[in-house]
Parts: structure tokens; C-alpha cells; sequence
């Protein structure tokens, strides 16, 4: 019978078993990549209402520690995602492009909600809204919602985990407004 | 004391109030040249004593400003709601942070959102724009070509 549930990705490689252990063979960056989509420690960040259910997700009933994201980091230098939870505006921009800047390599985005996607409800007739966090900072992946539930916020993370598994092509900017190409397949 | 006694007696101090019908709380009109001494009243009388600012507002009605204050009693528990036209060339009125001390911060939001001036008042700059800010962004006619997007 056919499964209609997603199948997991597996550990990229093979397992040979030895006497006394074993040994793990593969392609070293799609191990690398294996290991760190299991391991994105978020940032401490949000400002606005997305940062409730962001919380939320984080916390005992959705507990997105299953999935690897673990524990937030109160600093940049320790963090591997940047979750947007919630309106940037001009003033806050500066601010956000600093903490993406401090972030070690590999890094990852998370635009959270309507706010950081595009401006949100602050689209029109605003003076002081970011019309989406990406004109800042580049984004990998967009969750829809105002706010977007847990059950979102965990689907966007996934999406993440397996676009690292896949070794997609990622194009970044760096501080000096150059572009970078991760040439990893 | 009720809503009724609220106006009554304040009437009585500043006869030119013009009460607003509906509401869940008294709503008064003063001119903004009597607005201290009732604030003050408002305040220091023993059955009025409103000792707590709750909001402090302003409201661009296109034609005029509206300044807004929401008073509350913690003693008495009664609230009431004053409200002030103001000329919308040129908006004064006077501070009340020597009576509420919240409203120091209040005030320059007013006054940074709405160019209120609010006369006396003791650090009158902006509160969260930058300092180099030109125009008043929540007037009804602020215009914005950079950053806004008009619908």
C-alpha cells in the first residue's frame, strides 16, 4: 500500500557495519548540510505580534526543539536563523541588517507573517513601514499568515531544513553590497 | 459619583463645558484656555480627585484638532473624557505634566505626530521620529512620496 505521508530525508550516505561500530560513508557537504539543517538555533528576535506565536512554537505544546531548532540565542554570534517575526520599520531596518551581519556563516532567514513578508497591513498609507524585510536583508523562506499559527511557523521551518538538505544554490549579499554565490549543489 | 453627577458638577466650576451625549463615560468639550484651571480641579478637588492619566490623544478631524484626555479616579473609581478643539494653523494648548506627570511623554508624541504645541512644557522635542523629521505624519493631509504607497 502506498504511504501518502512524506517520507523523511534520510542520512545522506551509508552506514557500514564493522565490528565493535560502524562506519558512516557519504559526499561531505551533503553530510554538512545533513547535520546543520538539524541543528538551527534561532535568534532572539521579533517585534510585533508574530513574536506570540513564535513563542508559541518554541514553547511545550509545539516544541519545535523536536525538529532541531533547539534553543533561541540572545546573540547573533551564536545563531543560525533569523526568524522576522513582525513589522520592520525604517527606524528598526538599520538595526536588523546589523544583527544579519553578525551572524556567522551559514546563515538563515525566516520572513514570519504579512508584516515581514511584504508590509502586510501597513502596505498603504503608511510613513514608517518596511514594505518586507527582504529590501534589508535577503529571505528564504516566506510564511504566509497575520499572524501565522505554530503549525505554519514549524511548516516554514521544515521548508527550511529540507532546502539545506537539498543543497539548494543560494545567493547571498554581503556586507559590502557584493554578491555571493554558495556554489554548493 | 455617577456620569450625571460628574457633569453637574463639573459645570458648575466651568459653566461653558458642552457635555457630548452617549458614550459609556461623561464626555466634556472645554476651550483650551480654561483647560488648566478645570484640569487642576479635576485633579486636586477631593470628590472629583482623577489622579490618573489613562490617555492622552489627538485627533485630526481635517477641519480642527481634537485634543483627547481619558481621566480616572483609582479612590473614586469614575472616569471621564475631555476633549479640546483646537485651531488646526496653530495648535496650542497647555501642558498638563505638572499635574499628570505621564503626560510629559504623551505630549511629545502628540507634538511630534500632530505638531500640537503644547505651551510650558518643560522638554518639548520628538519622541521616537528623528530629529531631522519635517511634517506631522498622522494629520490627515501628511504626505509622504518616499515611503508612503497611497490606496
Amino acid at each position: 500500500m502506498m504511504s501518502t505521508e512524506q517520507q523523511p530525508i534520510k542520512f545522506p550516505g551509508q552506514v557500514i557495519d564493522t565490528p565493535g561500530g560502524g562506519i558512516l560513508s557519504g559526499p561531505i557537504d551533503d553530510v554538512i548540510n545533513w547535520a546543520r539543517s538539524n541543528s538551527l538555533w534561532p535568534l532572539t528576535f521579533a517585534t510585533s505580534c508574530c513574536a506570540i506565536e513564535m513563542m508559541s512554537t518554541a514553547a511545550a505544546k509545539y516544541d519545535f526543539s523536536r525538529f532541531g531548532f533547539e534553543v533561541y540565542r540572545a546573540t547573533p554570534r551564536q545563531a543560525d536563523v533569523i526568524i522576522i517575526a513582525g513589522t520592520i520599520v525604517n527606524k528598526m531596518a538599520p538595526v536588523l541588517k546589523r544583527l544579519y551581519d553578525q551572524m556567522g556563516e551559514p546563515k538563515y532567514v525566516i520572513a514570519m507573517g504579512a508584516c515581514a513578508t511584504s508590509g502586510g497591513p501597513f502596505f498603504y498609507n503608511t510613513y514608517s513601514v518596511v514594505k518586507g524585510a527582504d529590501h534589508v536583508i535577503p529571505v528564504d523562506v516566506y510564511v504566509a499568515g497575520c499572524p501565522p499559527r505554530p503549525e505554519a511557523l514549524l511548516h516554514a521551518l521544515i521548508a527550511l531544513q529540507e532546502k539545506i538538505k537539498a543543497g539548494t544554490k543560494r545567493e547571498r549579499i554581503d556586507i559590502d553590497g557584493n554578491k555571493l554565490i554558495d556554489k554548493r549543489v | 459619583m455617577t456620569n450625571e453627577e460628574l457633569i453637574n458638577e463639573l459645570t458648575t466650576i466651568q459653566p461653558n463645558l458642552v457635555p457630548e451625549a452617549g458614550g459609556e463615560w461623561p464626555n466634556l468639550f472645554v476651550e483650551a484656555t480654561d483647560w488648566p484651571k478645570l484640569a487642576q480641579a479635576l485633579r486636586f478637588k477631593d470628590d472629583l480627585f482623577f489622579d490618573y492619566l489613562f490617555c492622552l490623544t489627538c485627533v485630526d478631524w481635517k477641519t480642527h484638532l481634537s485634543m483627547v484626555y481619558h481621566l480616572s479616579s483609582t479612590l473614586h473609581r469614575h472616569n471621564i473624557v475631555i476633549k479640546s478643539k483646537l485651531n488646526r494653523e496653530k495648535p496650542e494648548i497647555q501642558t498638563v505634566c505638572d499635574i499628570w506627570r505621564t503626560a510629559e511623554f504623551h505630549e511629545r508624541e502628540v507634538y511630534e505626530l500632530f505638531g500640537v504645541n503644547f505651551l510650558q512644557h518643560p522638554d518639548l522635542r520628538k519622541l521616537i521620529l528623528p530629529d531631522d523629521w519635517v511634517g506631522y505624519p498622522l494629520r490627515k493631509d501628511y504626505e509622504d512620496p518616499i515611503n508612503m504607497i497611497k490606496l
